[in-house]
């Protein structure tokens, strides 16, 4: 995971609440198994217009062109590093694959009043930043953006701030250990290895539990 | 901290048993018990683990089965998946279940069937557990008494790893549906209510507990398919406490503790419900006389009505947010505003899916469905949710009941629930649908769904339009 701290960009408004994972990325592009290539496929029911009658479940573009409506299409957003939607931001199924289409597509951090918990888990570990701002203040940003598409925000992560050359300036709450990770871009599973002597200590004591246990037999 | 007497609730209880250390200023790490494993979620997990060169903590804590690429034709269909990149995905997990020690039920075997179907038909879902699958709905297994939640592929990984995830604690929220449901209303319709009232967000970060009278009164399959939609609240969970119905649900499964283990197992599970007194960061009490039979309209399960009700208008929209979404959901679903919901006609009914994919389900619908045939201008189909239900349907004669009705039978799968297989809607077609999200292109690009229970989608094949169940006559 690349370290990230303050982060300047334009950014691409998607005012919509409710924007589920499978919006984000459809299903059809689940069947891969790699872990990348999902940047083409970022919002791709809104993104592409079908040339034909075709259903769109092959895992890839289809006989389709760019939706020259859709804001991702628009030349003026190209580059930009960060992504404005309204509340409950990634609700929907768990796929991490939302989470790796968005930073594949470029996207470092996404601002929105709420998002969903598992997508939450899923950017944190991807090392995008989540902002958590107030209605309010995320109104008046995708008011800036949508304006003036070459309007600029900057993310302070260790701050934890972001702000504008327009005399904009919010606080966003962030859970300190993910503060951490997201800066040191740090592996969760290296982090837990790290108390080994107590899950040792743990499973000793509670794999004699079989009542708990998937497959369960007392110990003979 | 709490002592042994303060009273703690189902969901403390079972934390509490799973804390493995808690790291000052870290999430706590939590210890799981089992993680079930499908096909589309996992291979990125099991690539990660092999450039690190890890292994599994604990290969028989993990349970693999295949269920949302799997065609539900025939069998021939499924031993070789025409789509190559479904297939290859499939092998895959054929691959990595035996170069990592996984137990794998293949699409041909006896067990196989939607990841949340196999967990508690195996007896492998248990009460106090704590369970994860990478799948949102995995919040299932809570009607047990488990803690169980959807993660996300880095996650599996995790939990493969070490058997254990780093958590933070979510909060509690107790929702009591208290009385006796009317006639026509079942699990589907409380759940649906209850996502209707509270938003489709408006359990982010807690676990619900249901609780109350209408809840104990449930079978486990209507206590699954309960569960089963909590992530469609927001929840991170959702939990019911265990009591005789869950027990006798799980006597004598597979992987059940068996002779004077059982009653050793059941007197542990006894002690898992919410102590009297224990407190809860929310709580909501519906009553459940007032409920109605319940069906969404729009492109989000909280935009839900009652089947006797209309599509609401902008003035129904409590924020201007809401209004957006509604304006954009008519045109996508193409309804207009006050139309009476039972006028809205289908072309497609699916009956399935781990939220109303279970034996009781297919019973229910099939009562309805006996001595009628689907309209003509409706396609029907019935995919039971695992082999299990199939077999178990076929042995009561249900399939019968739905193929001279004119029901397509299908093997189990995910089927049209999310349509990555080639179940799918058409750009434009509306379905009737058991499944758990209406979300634009859910079912198919273009296709528009209304979720409901299996007795209305049967009806709704019938007469080819939303029907109230409350007026059927066989
Ligand atoms: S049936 Fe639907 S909701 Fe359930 S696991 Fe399969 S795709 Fe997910």
């Amino acid at each position: 995971m690349t370290p990230i701290n303050i982060l300047t960009s334009t950014a691409v408004p998607l005012p919509l609440p409710n924007i589920d994972t499978d919006q984000i990325i459809p299903k059809q592009f689940l069947k891969r198994i790699e872990r990348t290539g999902y940047g083409d496929f970022l919002f791709y029911d809104w993104r592409y217009n079908f040339l034909d009658n075709s259903t769109g479940s092959g895992a890839d573009k289809g006989n389709t062109i760019p939706n020259p409506d859709f804001v991702l299409n628009k030349p003026e957003y190209k580059g930009s590093e960060i992504l404005i939607a309204e509340r409950n931001f990634g609700c929907g199924s768990s796929r991490e694959h939302a989470a790796w289409a968005i930073n594949q597509y470029g996207f470092r951090a996404v601002i929105a009043p709420t998002f969903a918990d598992i997508f939450f888990s899923n950017a944190g570990k991807n090392g995008i930043i989540l902002c958590r701002l107030t209605e309010e203040e995320v109104e008046t940003l995708l008011q800036r953006s949508t304006i003036n598409p070459a309007h600029k925000i900057t993310i302070n992560l260790e701050a934890q701030t972001v702000t504008d050359d327009q005399g904009f300036s919010a606080h966003f709450d962030i859970d300190p250990f993910r503060k951490h990770c997201l800066l040191n871009g740090l592996d969760d599973i290296g982090l837990t290895l790290l108390h080994e002597d107590k899950l040792d200590a743990y499973e000793s004591r509670h794999n004699q539990e079989f009542w708990s246990a998937p497959k369960s037999q007392p110990a003979a | 901290m709490s002592n042994a007497n303060t009273p703690r609730t189902l969901f403390e209880k079972v934390w509490q048993q799973h804390v493995v250390a808690e790291p000052a200023g870290e999430p706590t790490i939590l210890y799981i018990d089992l993680q079930l494993v499908h096909e589309v979620t996992s291979p990125q997990a099991f690539e990660g683990l092999r450039i690190a060169g890890r292994k599994l903590r604990h290969p028989e804590r993990h349970i693999a089965t295949v269920d949302h690429n799997v065609p539900t034709t025939s069998v021939q269909d499924r031993l070789v998946i025409a789509d190559q990149i479904a297939n290859a995905q499939v092998n895959a997990l054929r691959k990595n279940c035996a170069d990592f020690g996984i137990e794998f039920f293949d699409v041909q075997d006896s067990a196989q069937g939607i990841v949340h179907m196999i967990g508690p038909e195996l007896g492998a879902t248990k009460p106090g557990m704590t369970i994860v699958c990478g799948d949102s709905h995995t919040s299932t297994h809570g009607a047990f008494g488990a803690l169980a939640f959807g993660i996300g592929t880095s996650e599996v990984e995790h939990v493969m790893a070490t058997q254990t995830l780093p958590q933070s604690k979510p909060k509690t929220f107790r929702i009591n549906i208290e009385g006796d449901v009317p006639f026509g209303v079942t699990a589907k319709d409380i759940i649906l209510d209850i996502i209707g009232r509270i938003g489709t967000d408006g359990a982010t970060g807690y676990v619900i507990e249901y609780a109350g009278s209408a809840i104990r009164a449930l079978s486990m399959e209507g206590r699954m398919t309960i569960c089963n939609m909590s992530i469609e609240a927001g929840a991170r969970a959702g939990m019911i406490a265990p009591d005789e119905t869950t027990f006798a649900y799980l006597r004598n499964r597979r992987f059940a503790p068996k002779d004077a283990a059982w009653y050793e197992a059941v007197a542990h599970w006894s002690r898992l419900p919410t102590d009297p007194g224990a407190t809860f960061d929310r709580e909501l009490t519906i009553d459940a006389t007032k409920l109605a039979p319940s069906v969404t309209w729009g492109t989000s399960p909280g935009m839900v009505t009652t089947i006797d009700g209309t599509v609401p208008t902008l003035d129904n929209a409590a924020t201007e947010a809401d209004r957006k979404s509604f304006t954009r959901a008519y045109e996508y679903m193409d309804l207009k505003p006050g139309t009476p919901v039972e006028e809205i006609t289908v072309d497609a009914v699916f009956l399935g899916s781990c939220t109303n994919g279970r034996i009781e389900d297919l019973r229910a619908a099939a009562k309805i469905v006996k001595g009628h045939h689907v309209a003509t201008t409706v396609r029907a189909m019935v995919v039971p949710g695992s082999q299990h239900v199939k077999k178990q349907a076929e042995a009561e004669g249900l399939d019968l009941v739905f193929k001279s009705a004119g029901f397509e039978w299908r093997e189990p799968g995910c089927s049209m629930c999310l349509g990555m297989n080639p179940d799918i809607l058409s750009p434009g077609e509306r379905c009737a649908s058991t499944s758990n999200r209406n979300f634009e292109g859910r079912q198919g690009r273009g296709g528009r769904t209304h979720l409901l229970s299996p007795e209305m989608a049967a009806a709704a094949a019938i007469t080819g339009h939303l029907t109230d169940i409350r007026k059927w006559k066989s």
